[in-house]
């Protein structure tokens, strides 16, 4: 009996981490291009909001999700250029204009997003990994959205990037020196804009993901500060895209403790348990900046270290 | 480009002519209608004492900083330089005072992605083939697969050269090249470099404070005196007399301080097996033991990355120790502030703009950084009043003549040796016990360099322990009354500077 409620509990983390880290990751993934370049944004929670509320309606409005989650990745991709945009101007500092950011995309959404709450658009269809096992509990667990693919994916290949392109290095040669970028000729403020606004595609996306997938509706409550979260993961990961996948599955994962308990009768310390991820973040955040090897991986010209 | 065998582009060596440079930053004028010379295939040497414009002048060459007037003829021909990316499109390369390699990539990454044609996508195979081919040409070598960041800076300037004659630039400016290198290295590499400039493959314009290699390597020089051009020639046969009138007009020159023999061997500063770890944990410094008596200099030598910079950290209190024990008049030394207050330690650490000030606060600020909460600058301990501290400010500036604007500057805006002059001030300026300096003379003009000295040796006869760490051999020689050699991570070596010589100090700094 314990062992079988135990596997339940196991098989329900699996699937609340596959489920839950996907906007995690995406948001975490433009986060760390960003800060790569050397401009941290902490206004990815607005892009996100934003992009699950044009997901939504795009989606709605022309039955086809995919062209929603293009949408929100545009509407993203603004409001990141915007920051870069604001933070090119003399004596402006990229953490209070990411706040104002956030404020704005949040404030945006929500303006035009009252139409959308009741209707219902089409979602993201999963793909099913699962069903052959004859298990229910894992064949729903193992209902897999392709953005989840994506968002993997998408890790490799900036990872790969970072090392083995021109444009990998300069985005990491102007996050760790610009003097030495502006010497090679390297316009800092320009690599900066466009790392910014590719950053904010990805929150755009990780909002559609919120929007037309899981929770799977558009309303006010949508986001309980995901793409702020995603900011700490970034940190947490260590700049490093990879990384930040584990770091959001274990999110997810921790995220799913409360809820699977509860699916097996456990409902004592809900509360504690939904805090989970971010207790759980909070020790390794400590665990890891103690870590020695921690401050050589900071790109030198982040706001935050100098 | 052909990455294989850059250095054997036989490209003609261009000439190039500057006329009638000025630069002014705000009230000064740093450049005043400079003009300079160098004909194709020179190795020319640009001298002038700290804070004359020297790196203004090629900073302005360069299009780092856009000259208020003037124009640069390269191979006789007006050419618009208006960022280092032009002057890099006409094959002009710089080595800058301070580094700009990115240090998260690695040596190779930072050879290949400063090339104009890097490919979009690398292939490390093959881009590290031609790298080992070039570098088998190469009198230095240099960890391709080694992250800039955890080279010395020896290494580094190294780095920096191969860089330029990798990206095949046939007009090199190099400024203080060579002060981090032994001074083997520093003839090998300047050996090549004539040898290059002597086929007319390459054209040399060198910053210098080193009357010696000018005197063994250059052809020409131009002389800068605060802004203005103050005179020009044959290196070969200038003599160096000569030159250094250019530089210091008729200034007298402090008289050099002598050693004063005393009989004193109170024992000050104990350093016992000390040890200190790096990021990964591994010993950076390995059972350091050392003793420093009153009135005496111990010089610590070495070759640069052996330690030597761990070791004044951790006497700094920048770096914790990971054991061991620091003891003055037989206590324990902790390097805190009250400790430093207590014990009169003083100090000049190694890049004293990184390590010894706050860059943006004000040269004023900076040499109240040890006496700003105490009498008479500060009442109670915690009332500041900006009245003494601008006139103690003022008076040193005065008495150490660092050059700067006013004592309200951003100490960042001074040239590298005036900085040092500015943290020497606030240092020597007390009543001092223990004095800590690391390269102190690092990059100075030789009037600065023998004022510093004395005061060193004058620190000295008035009863202080000094240990100075330089990775200059004659400058230990010159000042110490002992040496310890360093290396990898420990000391080696301890003698009297009586007892020993330059060759049995340099077989001990090779590791043998
Ligand atoms: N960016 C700047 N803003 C204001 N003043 C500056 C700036 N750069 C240099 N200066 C001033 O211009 C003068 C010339 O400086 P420069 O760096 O050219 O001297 P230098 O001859 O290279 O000296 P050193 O031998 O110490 O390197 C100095 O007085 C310096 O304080
Ligand atoms: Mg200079």
């Amino acid at each position: 009996m314990m062992d079988s409620a135990f596997i339940t509990v196991l098989i329900a983390m699996l699937g609340g981490a596959i489920r839950v880290s996907t906007p995690f990751m995406f948001v975490a993934l433009g986060e760390c291009l960003t800060e790569k370049s050397g401009r941290i944004n902490l206004g990815l929670e607005g892009n996100l909001v934003l992009g699950a509320m044009v997901a939504y309606a795009i989606s709605f409005h022309t039955g086809n999700p995919w062209i929603g989650v293009l949408a929100a990745g545009g509407s993203g991709l603004i409001l990141g250029a915007l920051h870069g945009y604001i933070c090119k101007l003399p004596k402006v500092n990229d953490i209070a204009v990411g706040i104002a950011i956030m404020s704005f995309g949040t404030g945006v959404a929500f303006f035009f997003g009252k139409p959308y709450i009741q209707p219902s658009a089409p979602r993201l269809d999963a793909i099913h990994l699962g069903d052959w096992t004859g298990n229910s509990a894992l064949a729903q667990a193992l209902q897999v959205n392709p953005l989840f693919f994506v968002g993997i994916i998408l890790a490799v290949a900036m990872s790969w990037a970072f090392a083995n392109t021109r444009w990998g290095l300069i985005v990491r040669m102007t996050g760790d020196s610009a003097a030495s970028a502006r010497a090679m000729g390297v316009s800092v403020d320009w690599v900066r804009f466009l790392a910014t606004a590719a950053g904010g595609f990805l929150a755009g996306v990780g909002g559609a993901f919120l929007s037309l997938y899981y929770p799977g509706s558009w309303n006010q409550g949508l986001s309980s500060g995901q793409g702020l979260m995603a900011v700490a993961l970034v940190i947490f990961a260590r700049w490093d895209p990879i990384r930040c996948i584990w770091a959001a599955l274990l999110f997810g994962a921790a995220g799913a403790i409360g809820p699977s308990l509860q699916s097996v009768g456990i409902s004592q310390g809900y509360y504690f348990f939904n805090a989970a991820p971010y207790i759980l973040t909070l020790f390794i955040m400590i665990a890891s900046a103690r870590s020695k090897g921690a401050a050589r991986e900071v790109p030198g010209e982040l706001s935050i270290t100098k | 480009m052909n990455a294989a065998a850059p250095i054997l582009a036989t490209g003609r060596a261009p000439s190039l002519k500057a006329v009638g440079m000025t630069k002014i930053f705000g009230p000064l004028v740093a450049l005043d209608d400079v003009s300079i010379d160098i004909p194709a295939g020179s190795f020319h040497a640009l001298l002038g004492e700290n804070g004359a414009g020297k790196s203004t002048l090629v900073k302005s060459i360069m299009g780092f900083y856009s000259a208020d007037k003037g124009q640069v003829l390269l191979d006789g021909k007006e050419v618009s330089i208006r960022s280092p990316r032009d002057a890099r499109a006409h094959g002009i390369g710089m080595v800058y005072q301070q580094f700009t390699l990115v240090p998260c990539l690695t040596a190779a990454e930072n050879l290949v992605i400063s090339r104009a044609d890097a490919p979009a996508v690398m292939d490390w195979k093959k881009e590290k083939k031609a790298l080992d081919a070039f570098m088998e040409q190469m009198p230095f070598r240099v960890p391709l697969d080694a992250q800039v960041s955890s080279l010395s800076a020896g290494e580094k300037q190294k780095l920096e050269i191969l860089k330029l004659l990798y990206l095949d630039q046939r007009f090199m400016i190099l400024d203080e090249p060579t002060s981090v290198l032994t001074p083997g290295e520093a003839d090998e590499m300047l050996g090549l470099l004539g040898d290059m400039a002597a086929r007319k493959e390459i054209t040399v314009l060198m910053i210098s404070h080193k009357f010696r290699e000018v005197k063994a390597f250059c052809d020409g020089f131009t002389v800068l005196r605060r802004g203005r051009f103050t005179g020009s020639g044959d290196a070969q046969s200038a003599t160096i007399a000569e030159m250094s009138q250019m530089m210091i007009g008729d200034t007298e020159l402090r008289e050099r301080a002598t050693r004063r023999v005393h009989n004193e061997n109170r024992e000050v500063l104990e350093l016992a097996g000390l040890f200190a770890e790096d990021v990964d944990g591994a010993n950076v410094i390995e059972a350091v033991n050392l003793k420093v008596n009153a009135g005496e200099i111990v010089g610590i030598a070495g070759v640069s990355g052996n330690g030597q910079s761990a070791l004044v950290e951790a006497l700094a209190g920048q770096r914790p120790l990971s054991d061991g024990a620091i003891r003055i008049h037989g206590q324990n030394f902790f390097p805190r502030r009250a400790a430093f207050d207590k014990f009169k330690v003083f100090g000049l650490p190694e890049e004293p703009l990184k390590n010894a000030t706050a860059p943006k606060m004000s040269v004023a600020e900076n040499i109240a950084f040890r006496g700003f909460d105490k009498p008479p600058v500060a009442r109670f301990g915690w009332w500041m009043s900006p009245g003494p501290m601008r006139k103690k400010a003022e008076e040193l500036i005065a008495r150490y003549r660092v050059k700067t604007t006013s004592p309200d500057a951003p100490i960042e805006t001074l040239s590298g040796g005036n900085v040092q002059r500015a943290v020497l001030a606030r240092e020597l300026s007390g009543d001092v016990d223990v004095l800590i300096v690391a390269n102190p003379c690092f990059g100075l003009d030789f009037a600065s360099v023998s004022e510093i000295r004395s005061q060193i040796m004058e620190q000295r006869n008035r009863g202080a322990a000094v240990l100075l760490v330089s990775e200059d051999l004659d400058e230990i020689l010159e000042l110490s009354d002992r040496v310890a050699v360093m290396s990898g991570g420990t000391i080696t070596y301890v003698s009297k500077i009586e007892d020993t010589d330059r060759n049995t100090i340099g077989q001990h700094m090779a590791g043998h």
